[in-house]
């Protein structure tokens, strides 16, 4: 693998990561419990979307002039390099706020080290989208104590969410030749490195939350390596890809 | 034509923002660079949010006033680096946002005070509001519930 290809797996694993983790979030507009988390999830959706433009962009440019609409709208879920956290159902409330928090862990960890990237157009990206993110983790944090620390049946709700998710965590610090080569560069971080770090950060704020993290360190993989996604992406595809696909280069 | 480089600011100091009337694209500090690049005129604006829809508006918005004022060389380049900042609101928009009902952006990380009957009995309602850049807080004395510009 040269370091232009590792390069573009990288840019696509980031960007994959928050376009679909933005089309969760945006699922839930118009359907939230009140209006005041309604319009939190759909500016979390937009940061996220935004973030990817600026992945997806990048990706496009090495990868002889794409676009970040290109990536996004025409390739087919086995090209796609999210880890397979991020397209897992909403399911309810409760599970959709916990699994934002797990991402948000990882993502503000992963953001801060990308600061330092020798590759400037990374730092930069990373400068950017790393102040929204904080502010994302700050609200998913918040709200997972709430609900955790809160009703007898929010908290088993919470509970019952992290048990769910916690098997998709470890493929976030999973490394591959694609890792190595970043680190080589001085690209990346190698993702197992910020393991310590997020289990120290999630413990805390399950800890006040009054949640048991699962005791298996079993992890379902095959997402952010494209070897085997969930049969849910292709059904999320379906839908954000379909006006593309119908309609080819339709704009408005 | 080539005018001066502090007569373009100006003109950008009158365009609006397009979801916060009272403010100029200057006042949010989202210029960041005017220049003459021979013929052509070089206008460098930075997002505020990377997902704020009201970017690409923005760059039509300032393309618009600049070609009005007869300047029909122009580039608008976006730049993502140093990352946007609170701290590049002029004095005059946090003013001006103040006098419209959003509290201006502080350091403590929510309002210095109520922008309607000044109290500082305020609470937080939600971290996110009506743009990417506000948040939703109330004022426990008057009771009126206000937009506070986050602070970033």
């Amino acid at each position: 693998m040269t370091r232009d290809e590792a390069f573009h797996q990288f840019l696509l694993r980031m960007g994959d990561n928050t376009l679909i983790l933005g089309h969760r979030v945006s699922e839930w507009c118009g359907l939230a419990p009140v209006l005041e988390e309604d319009i939190a999830l759909a500016n979390t959706a937009l940061d996220l979307i935004g973030q990817t433009q600026m992945w997806l962009g990048l990706a496009g440019e090495i990868d002889g002039g794409k676009s970040a609409d290109d990536l996004a709208f025409l390739r087919d879920a086995w090209d796609f390099r999210n880890v397979l956290l991020v397209e897992v159902p909403n399911g309810d409330f409760g599970r959709t706020l916990m699994r934002q928090f797990l991402f948000d862990a990882w993502h503000s960890i992963m953001l801060g080290r990308l600061i330092k990237s020798s590759d400037n157009r990374v730092a930069a990206i990373a400068a950017k989208a790393s102040k929204e993110v904080a502010y994302h983790l700050e609200r998913s944090g918040d709200t997972v104590v709430g609900l955790g620390d809160g009703t007898e049946e929010s908290h088993a709700r919470m509970q019952e969410a992290l048990d769910y998710l916690w098997p998709y965590v470890g493929e976030m610090f999973a490394s591959d030749d694609v890792d190595a080569e970043m680190v080589k560069a001085g690209i990346a971080p190698n993702p197992a490195d910020l393991r310590a770090e997020y289990d120290a950060l999630v413990g805390r704020v399950l800890t006040e939350a009054t949640l048991t993290i699962p005791e298996s360190r079993f992890a379902h993989k095959g997402g952010r390596d494209g070897r085997m996604h969930t049969e849910h992406l292709g059904h999320l595809l379906t839908q954000m890809q379909w006006l593309q696909r119908a309609y080819p280069g339709a704009t408005w | 034509m080539r005018v001066s480089t502090d007569q373009v600011w100006e003109w950008l100091d009158a365009v609006p923002d397009p979801e916060i009337p009272v403010i100029s694209v200057v006042d949010l500090g989202i210029v960041r660079d005017v220049r003459w690049d021979k013929d052509t005129l070089k206008v460098t604006v930075t997002p505020t949010y990377s997902g704020c829809p009201a970017t690409s508006v923005i760059s039509m918005d300032i393309e618009t006033a600049l070609r009005d004022h007869g300047i029909d060389n122009l580039r608008i380049e976006t730049s993502i680096a140093p990352a946007w900042t609170t701290d590049w609101l002029s004095p005059k928009g946090r003013a001006r946002l103040e006098a419209y009902g959003i509290a201006p952006p502080h350091p403590a990380g929510g309002p210095e005070r109520c922008p309607r009957c000044g109290s500082k009995a305020v609470e937080k309602v939600s971290q996110f509001g009506s743009t990417p850049c506000k948040a939703h807080w109330r004022c426990t004395d008057c009771l009126e519930p206000f937009d506070y510009f986050k602070c970033i």
